[in-house]
């Protein structure tokens, strides 16, 4: 075939982009790929492709998204922590004139991916998954505001991933450092497909992230069941809607400056470039603008979550409640005037970079009010150590610390010797794992019972736990140490001989962290092996304190068989003290969102288009487009979207229930 | 949680015993200063953090559900006067802080000339301080001496109380300039300059590198900074002088090319007007240099005309860095005076004295075509009547 119409059918793509000169990538494609034909064939073979399609994939019900969610940020950790082990190994070993394992080539991508991953793919979707399911049952509704938007946003997410994903084994990934600073990311100096992975990943990603946020506000605001004033809704609530706000705020920037790099790179435009009067810093300006509340967009739904552990697990209505609101909303509004604090070193003037510096410092104000808070809400309580407590008990040491780290590094002269430094790193892994991992990790073993109708099991719990608590301190404090002794971060050889102690004793805990995963894993797998023995069947294992606890676990598709009725902060506690009796006939039929496949569908076509771009096939691009327009058209004639349960299913669910609660009883 | 703590301290206590934490224990008056709010600013905040962490401990533990004879008050979740407490204890906290901050950042902004070389001591009036351009290349720092004529690559070398004014540049991405031991770090940008005072007081020698991630080669993009004594640094400018070689347009556009883990090299003479040329981005030859630029834009511009004023790029550090769908990547021509004849640009251009705006109408379309498909892109082209 003639190379014209080679390149016009495969773009930029060729056999040549196929890494098969890294021994690294190879391997990790051989395990990938009898990974997923293992998991491909045991679906076959099991029959339950069928299945998943009809109850998973196509599914608008939130707790099903919501759980979705949750698996994809379980996966997607593997897969970033992998990269993390790599440059902790990498750094390790890289001393005295060795060149460590990783070339510059395949380190840098490591980093830049170990970012993107984590904050986009990990810590977005464990977040947004909690929000999911959590939010609808705490304000007694059946769903969210609109059910399909919510499952074609959980597939666009997936589509990112996948992109993110295709990068390690059709060509690579952006080389870049993970917010992509041109020049550094402009056509000029990363030709390769590596940051159109990094745009496209993100765009397709983005779309699902800003429409979710849209679907919770309006859920939040419209569906709250009769009596949920604004002052009577959960906290997590309230703090899902200060992030959902913050998502529908900030991420249209995220795209606009994507979209501005991503012209500079496909049509010669100079908004980045130095030359023609663009300008670099615009960048820098504009995705920190979008950066700096996504700092909260993730830590926001964490302070929720340990609100509603704090106070269930201390048998005590949550201290200040009214204070934390209002502390919540401070931090949003103040989140948009920091975003400088990021790049002092760029040579704003002394005042604009005490500004920003201040109002950093403010934010710690309110942060404080809400960590004093959690500490009185204990204060006088009953506390039961149930996981939740463990994970939100070592939240509020480690986070602490990461706190004074980060008012350490608002003061623009110390920024000024710590930025860009470990001790930054350390700063940053303190309060992303010490608040929003610990904070996800907390809500997983807090609600998984709700979702699954079993507790997960303490002991390999309690293993978890104290791998991750101890492998973070011991991964993260030598990292400040190195920042004080003024090593730079992104770094893949070394020559000072006397620093390697600390990246070694990094790589172990990094190592205790990895033991940590692997026993998360064997809790989930024990866990479901002795569901039997882990079983709730009153709904409210934890004696807690809110509506989604009035409902059976797992929660039947419509939530509640009666929409409930509110009458104090703590819904659920108020009504089980007032004897609240479950109401046992007069069920009618419930009017329900029909499942569809149109979301998978479009997020296909979307990725495929993504595709297209990053390699420059064009009729791929062009005919996904279409085909996405012509789907999403088909899709608004779609007149069953709707359906009734039966008033007969709804008797026989909520007897079956009755017949459970006797017996547990 | 007390073992955890124990494990926090642990390396903190192996800490103490002999490494070097220059960021600590830094050689300038600059990074001693910058050291000194790091202390005050941690210490001022374990005034509230250590308090937090007791209690936190000593409630976990003190209201366990096992401990029976702790009291126990489920509906209390209101205090006016804690709340009060748990709100202005931060605060107050944070006005101290703020204040720090907004002196600290004034008196230690990079781009301020020194007031004193050591808390004891003023600036000599009668030295003049160091002049030193930086240049961040692909991926090497290059230093050029303007009073000495000199320049040097991978090396940095200065008198000990003397200040140092650092101006910063780059020739193609961002880095950061950080000697940790004399003063915090600041951006190298390309097209851009920024500025950095700072004195060493003590002799010796230092690291210095780049603290932004650059591409392929950050990692070698490191040098050794010496702190040397008068009679040291007149050596050491001899060394350079010595070591012949010289700097010019051509030689400069052939270091900028990437190259990685560069040896030191001395160039014993430097035009003179390079550093400028570097910052406005036109050394090579026929390219309109930024200032230039920038002058004819204060006054309006040359509006559409302008466009046509463009060349194919053909000197590339890399490749030439066409787009997929845009046009042929071009630079905007150095426009002839009698002073500066094509080929000769020079960064020196003032904006003329006359203010009113430059028409475009002298300007006459090129009989070549360096847009491919840029009309599209672009709008069209203007026509030419003259």
């Amino acid at each position: 075939m003639s190379p014209d119409l080679l390149k016009l059918i495969f773009g930029r793509l060729s056999i040549d982009s196929l890494p098969l000169h890294e021994p690294i990538l190879v391997g990790t494609f051989a395990v990938v790929a009898l990974g997923g034909t293992t998991l491909l064939g045991g679906l076959t073979y099991f029959r339950l492709w069928g299945y998943l399609w009809r109850e998973w994939f196509t599914s608008v019900d939130h707790k099903r998204i919501g759980v979705m969610y949750m698996i994809l940020g379980i996966v997607m950790l593997l897969r970033g922590f992998a990269d993390a082990l790599m440059m902790r190994a990498q750094q390790a070993l890289a001393f005295g004139g060795s060149e460590g394992f990783l070339p510059s080539h395949h380190y840098d991508q490591v980093f830049t991916a170990h970012g993107v991953i984590m904050i986009f793919f990990v810590a977005m979707p464990l977040v947004t998954g909690l929000m999911n399911f959590v939010v609808p049952l705490q304000i007694g509704a059946r769903d969210v505001s609109f059910p399909f938007l919510n499952n074609f946003s959980f597939w666009m997410t997936v589509g990112g991933a996948v992109l993110v994903m295709a990068s390690l084994f059709i060509g690579e990934f952006a080389r870049t450092g993970w917010l992509a600073y041109p020049p550094l990311s402009n056509i000029g100096y990363s030709p390769d497909v590596g940051v159109d992975y990094y745009i496209w990943g993100l765009q397709v990603a983005g779309v699902g992230t800003t429409l979710s946020g849209i679907n919770l506000i309006c859920t939040i605001v419209k569906l709250r069941c009769p009596g949920m004033t604004m002052m009577r809704m959960p906290v997590f609530t309230w703090t899902s809607l200060c992030t959902n706000v913050l998502i529908v705020a900030s991420f249209p920037v995220l795209t606009v400056v994507l979209a501005l790099l991503t012209l500079d790179r496909y049509v010669g435009t100079n908004f980045f470039t130095n030359d023609f009067g663009g300008s670099p810093m615009m960048y820098v300006n504009l995705i920190w603008i979008w950066g700096h509340p996504e700092v909260y967009i993730l830590v926001l739904p964490a302070f929720g979550i340990f609100s509603e552990v704090t106070s269930t697990f201390s048998g005590k209505r949550l201290f200040g409640y009214t204070s934390m609101v209002y502390a919540t909303v401070v931090i949003t509004i103040l989140s948009y005037l920091v975003w400088l604090h990021h790049f002092f070193t760029m040579g704003s003037g002394a005042s604009v970079n005490s500004f920003f510096g201040i109002t950093t410092m403010i934010i710690s104000i309110p942060t404080g009010a809400k960590m004093f808070n959690w500490l009185f809400t204990m204060y006088r309580g009953r506390i039961r150590y149930e996981l939740p407590m463990l994970w939100t008990i070592a939240f509020m040491l480690t986070f602490v610390l990461g706190g004074m780290t980060g008012v350490l590094l608002a003061v623009p002269p110390a920024d000024f010797v710590l930025h860009n430094s470990l001790f930054l790193i350390a700063h940053f892994h303190n309060v992303i794992i010490g608040g929003v991992v610990f904070g996800a990790f907390a809500g997983i073993n807090y609600w998984f019972p709700k979702a699954f109708g079993f507790k997960l099991d303490p002991f390999w719990g309690k293993l978890s736990f104290w791998f991750w608590v101890t492998g973070f301190y011991m991964a993260f404090m030598p990292l400040y140490v190195l920042g004080l002794m003024g090593v730079t971060r992104r770094l893949r050889v070394f020559d000072d001989p006397s620093l390697q102690i600390w990246f070694v004793i990094a790589a172990i805990g990094a190592g205790l962290v990895f033991l940590g995963i692997l026993s998360m894993l064997m809790q989930f797998a024990v866990s479901f092996l002795k569901r039997e023995q882990l079983k709730d069947v009153t709904g409210d294992p934890w004696d807690a304190r809110t509506l989604e606890w009035a409902t059976s676990s797992p929660p039947p598709d419509y939530n509640f068989a009666f929409t409930p009725v509110v009458h104090d902060n703590d819904a659920w506690w108020d009504m089980k003290k007032r004897g609240y009796q479950r109401p046992l006939t007069g069920f009618k039929p419930i009017h329900m969102p029909s499942s569809t496949g149109t979301g998978i569908i479009l997020a296909g076509f979307a990725t495929a288009m993504g595709f297209g771009l990053i390699w420059y096939i064009w009729w791929l691009a062009a005919a996904s487009f279409i085909a996405m327009l012509a789907v999403g058209i088909g899709h608004t004639f779609n007149y069953h979207r709707d359906f009734d349960i039966p008033a007969d299913d709804v008797i026989r669910a909520e007897d079956a229930r009755t017949k459970l609660l006797a017996g547990a009883k | 949680m007390s073992r955890l703590k124990i494990l926090a301290l642990l390396p903190l206590a192996v800490a103490l015993s002999g490494c070097n934490y220059v960021v600590l224990a830094p050689a300038g008056d600059i990074a001693a200063q910058q050291r000194d709010l790091v202390i005050i600013s941690t210490v001022l905040m374990l005034l509230i953090v250590v308090p937090v962490m007791a209690l936190t401990v000593l409630f976990a533990w003190r209201y366990r559900q096992s401990n029976t004879s702790a009291r126990y008050e489920p509906e209390w979740d209101h205090s006016t006067s804690l709340e009060l407490v748990i709100w202005s204890a931060p605060l107050l906290i944070i006005v101290c802080l703020g204040a720090l901050t907004w002196m600290g950042t004034h008196l230690l902004d990079p781009y301020r000339t020194l007031g004193r070389i050591h808390a004891d001591r003023a600036v000599d009036q009668s030295k003049a301080p160091l002049e030193v351009d930086v240049v961040a290349l692909d991926w090497k720092w290059l230093f050029i001496y303007p009073d000495y004529g000199i320049a040097t690559v991978n090396d940095l070398a200065a008198p000990v109380d003397r200040p140092i004014n650092f101006r910063i540049t780059a020739s193609s991405v961002m880095n950061s300039f950080y000697i940790p031991a004399l003063a915090g770090q600041i951006y190298a940008m390309p097209g851009m300059e920024t500025k950095l005072h700072a004195v060493v007081n003590h002799a010796g020698t230092y690291k210095g590198f780049s603290a932004n991630y650059s591409g392929a080669g950050f990692s070698g993009m490191h040098f050794n900074f010496q702190g040397l004594d008068d009679k040291g640094f007149d050596a050491w400018v001899a060394q350079a002088k010595s070591a012949g070689g010289s700097l010019g347009r051509a030689d400069y556009l052939q270091l900028e090319k990437p190259s990685e883990n560069e040896p030191v090299r001395r160039y014993g003479a430097v035009d003179a007007d390079l550093y400028r040329l570097i910052l406005n981005m036109c050394v090579e030859t026929g390219k309109m240099c930024q200032s230039e630029m920038m002058a004819i834009d204060a006054k309006g511009g040359l509006g559409h005309e302008g466009l046509n004023n463009t060349l194919p790029l053909a000197y590339d550090k890399y490749a030439r860095r066409g787009t997929a769908l845009g046009p042929e990547p071009t630079f905007v021509a150095g426009t002839c005076t009698p002073d500066a004849p094509q080929g000769q640009t020079t960064a020196a251009i003032k904006a003329p004295l006359d203010t009113a705006p430059l028409l475009g109408a002298g300007l006459k379309r090129p009989t070549f075509a360096p847009l491919k498909s840029s009309s599209f892109f672009l709008g069209q082209r203007p026509k030419s009547n003259s």
